[in-house]
Order: structure tokens, then sequence, then C-alpha cells
């Protein structure tokens, strides 16, 4: 499918490549299939990435590179330690900087001869439209699901090709949405995955490396989009597991009933996304209230005071290896199975990193019949911080 | 018929941490079911409580989404790789 692009060359004003231009693209320029014509088109290029995290990071640097001449940048967080393990845009130095600042600092350090516009907003249904309009593709570097379907509908709702990427551990996805009406993101996945059944931490992480390998494959599908060559990522699901070391393919269709981009759309502007992924707020909405807690604080004067508490930790064995405050090694996921493993007539502290785990950990004992229990309010996080700063964050 | 199933990373938690798993069918639903009569925590991942294959997940007959085939009645052969493909939004999101 050997489609041409439709993005506008602007070719209104015709660019031409200073000389120092010249010697900056020069082995794009050396190859017929850039050439002049592909690096010019480069030039009057725009692109706007939707974050500059881990796929943000190796996508602006070789956009910045390959000398596309404006690019936007979406992202609203300030660096930190835990960024630095994939998010090859930032050194140590900029840690507490604003991503957006430190992001484009260095991709015009990289290329001063382009444009570089940096939002540092949250991507939102109010300013999407806004921000999208002035460019020709739009790449998706997000970390949710609320801002992916928002991104999607913004690109199906304004023609625009939406260079698609999404990470887990140590498997991508990748895919163009919305190119020349083919499938969208609701085509492949018409609903997200409720909060509930969305991976927890205990789950997550990520190869650092991953999104390096996933967001120089976006680079590298936008380059084509501009460049017009090649057969571009679409009507394709590109799927890669860096662990088996194994890139599938499979097939992606337009879905006739798409609620955005098929035949009677009933999604003709943008939504709550928030609202359609079932959350509420920030972080994912709880589902477990009203369960007895214990600050860090008073756990450390009960502990101190000798009373006799069991810790029960409800995190994996990968993380009890991090730092532990020398509980009882119980995974939330085991929990059911191993529950006979607890007394109930001792008072039992649950705690995780966060707290997230451990009210939920709670809710099951109680509803099991334990009665003396508490959930250690923030986790080991707030441990560390109200209690022992000797005890590593993560 | 002899299929295999490829799990995917969110998944494997739920399959024995198993990359792959081997199953006896005819058709993609009676893999399904074979799997999650192995794999029982699997099942509320997989299916809502209607007993619909859930709308972030799809799944695939070698390279074919099987909403374009005929759905849960897709007929497989020996040899062939059934794919679960759940969306993933990440990142290093945490809750």
């Amino acid at each position: 499918m050997a489609t041409k692009t439709d993005i506008p060359a602007a070719a209104k004003q015709p660019a031409t490549l200073s000389k120092q231009e010249v010697l900056r693209y020069s082995r794009h320029l050396i190859m017929p299939e850039v050439g002049m014509d592909g690096q010019l088109k480069l030039k009057q290029a725009k692109v706007l990435c939707i974050g500059t995290g881990g796929l943000g990071a190796p996508l602006g640097l070789y956009l910045a590179a390959a000398g596309v001449g404006r690019i936007g940048l979406v992202d609203f967080d300030a660096v930190d330690f835990t960024n630095l393990q994939r998010q090859v845009l930032f050194g140590t130095s900029d840690v507490g900087r604003p991503k957006i600042t430190a992001a484009a600092d260095r991709l015009q350090n990289l290329n001063p001869e382009i444009q570089i516009d940096a939002y540092e907003t949250h991507l939102t249904s109010e300013n999407a439209l806004d921000l999208f309009k002035d460019y020709d593709i739009i790449v998706d570097g997000t970390d949710n699901f609320p801002t992916r379907y928002l991104v999607n509908d913004a690109c199906v709702l304004l023609g625009k090709p939406n260079v698609y990427g999404s990470i887990f551990r140590f498997e991508g996805q990748i895919t163009i949405f919305g190119y020349q009406g083919g499938p969208c993101y609701r085509c492949l996945y018409p609903e997200p995955p409720p909060p509930g059944l969305v991976p927890s931490c205990a789950e997550g992480g990520v190869l650092g490396v991953l999104p390096g390998i996933v967001g120089t494959i976006q680079a590298a599908e936008t380059l084509k989009l501009i460049i017009g060559k090649g057969d571009p990522l679409v009507g394709r699901l590109l799927l890669f597991d860096a662990l088996a070391m194994k890139f599938r393919e499979l097939k992606l269709r337009k879905n006739p009933e798409c609620p955005v981009c098929g035949a009677h759309p009933t999604v003709t502007k943008l939504i709550d996304y928030a609202e359609f992924c079932g959350i509420r707020g920030e972080e994912a909405p709880s589902t477990v209230i009203n369960i007895p807690e214990i600050t860090p604080s008073d756990l450390k004067s009960r502990l101190d005071r000798g009373d006799d508490l069991y810790i029960l930790d409800v995190r994996e064995p990968h993380e009890y290896q991090i730092c532990n405050l020398h509980g009882h090694l119980i995974p939330l996921g085991e929990l059911a199975r191993r529950v006979h493993e607890l007394d109930s007539s001792r008072e039992i502290v649950a705690h995780c990193r966060s707290g997230k785990r451990s009210a939920e950990a709670v809710q099951f004992l109680q509803q099991a019949g334990f009665r003396k229990i508490w959930n250690l309010k923030g986790g080991i996080l707030a441990w560390s911080d109200e209690v022992d700063p000797s005890v590593p964050k993560y | 018929m002899a299929v295999k199933v490829i799990i995917p990373t969110p998944l494997r938690a739920y399959a024995g941490k198993q990359e792959s798993v081997d199953v006896q069918a005819g058709t993609v639903g009676e893999a399904l079911s074979a799997l999650t009569g192995k794999f029982s925590d699997l099942k509320k991942h997989l299916f809502a409580d209607d007993g619909r294959l859930r709308s972030f997940v799809n799944v695939y007959v070698n390279d074919e989404d099987i909403r374009y085939l005929q759905k849960d009645q897709t007929k497989v052969k020996e040899g062939d790789t059934i794919s679960i493909v759940p969306s993933i939004a990440g990142g290093a999101h945490r809750r």
C-alpha cells in the first residue's frame, strides 16, 4: 500500500535550505528517499507531540534531529528521578525542572534551526482542538487511557493522523490511527478498561529501553508520513515484545459502527474522558471506602510502646527487596488463599507502597471476619516521609 | 485441534506466568473456555458479567480480528495461533 501522504507541504512559500542546513542534513540529502524534496517537506512540517516522557523523549530527539521544522510539545509534569531510567531527553541536573522547559532546551540545543512550541498544560477537551489545529500530525506519547481517547477523538474530528504508541513492561503496540479516514483507536478498542482492571503498580513498571524502541518507531512513521515514502503503518497493529525480541503484525480494520469515525458517529465533539474511563479526579477511584487507618507516626509510637502489632506487607516479593518494614509478606493476589497464615486475634497493620493495595487487603480481611485490622495510611512512602527517611522510596 | 493461545504481558500473572498456552479447541470460543478452565482468574479479565468478551480485549486468529470473522464461533485449525491483545496505555503510570 504505497499511499501518498496527504500532509500539506505548505507549498505556497517554497522553502530553501541554508548552507548550514545542507551540511546538517547531508546524510538525508544524499539518499534519494529523502533528498532535497523530502528535507524541505520536513522543514515545513508541523508535528505535535503529546507527552515528553518515555515515548516523547526519543520521538522528540529524532524529529528535531531530522529537521522537522516545527515541533509542539505538550506536558505539565516536572522531571523526577524515576524518569531518568528511560526519559533520555533529561539529565540529572534537570530533576525538578518542568519537563517542557527541559525538553525544549534539549531539542533546541540539538537543532537550533527548528521551532519548538512548548505548551505547559494538561491536554483537555477544552484545549485539544485548538492545540491540534495548527499541526499536520499528532503523535500520542501519553501514559493513560483518558488522554489516549481524547487524542484519538480530536484527531478524528480534525482529520489528522495520530501516530500511536503504547507500552507495558516489555511490550509495545504501535500504529497510525485516523490516516486518510482509516481506522481509529476506538475501532480497535471501543472502550477503556474499567479502573479496577487496569494493572496495578505491582504489575506496572517498564523496561527502560522499551519506550525508546517504540518511540523511535513512532518517529520513523512520522517522518515517513511527512516525506510520503514507504508503506505507512496504517491498518496494521505492530506488536513488539522485547523479552522475546519479536515483532508481530495484526490486521487493524475500520469499524463501520465506530462511534467516532463510523458511518453514523455518536461522538461528534469532545467529551469528558475521565468520566468515559470511569475515573473521577486525578487518581483512579478507590473502590475501598471507610476502612480503618493508622498513620505512620501513630504506628511508630505504638511499636515503640511495645504494642503487639502484626505487620502485613501485601506488596510483591521484588518490592520487598527494595525496602520493607520487616512485615510478613503476602502479595495481595495471594491473600485469599493464604489468609490462614494470619491470626485474627492479633492486631494487624497492612501496608503496601502507597496504601491502595493494602486498603483492598484490609477490606478483604474485614469481610473474612478480621476485626482488629488497620491500613497504614500512605504506605511505605508515607513511612519514609514521616518516620524513617532512610527507607528508600520507589 | 491443538492451538496456541498467546497471553499478553498484563494477563500473564493470571495464567501461571506463561507466555502461551496450548489448548485443544475447534473454535475460538472453545479455546478461550479451555484457557479459562485452566486459569479461572483470567475469566474476569477477558469476559464481562454477561459473558461477552470485554471491549478492551481483542482476540485474533493468526492476524485476523475475530470481530470481523465469526467472533467466538470462528473456527480454528491445527497449528493456528490465537492472540489476546488488551489495550495498554502506559507508561510508568502507577496507582
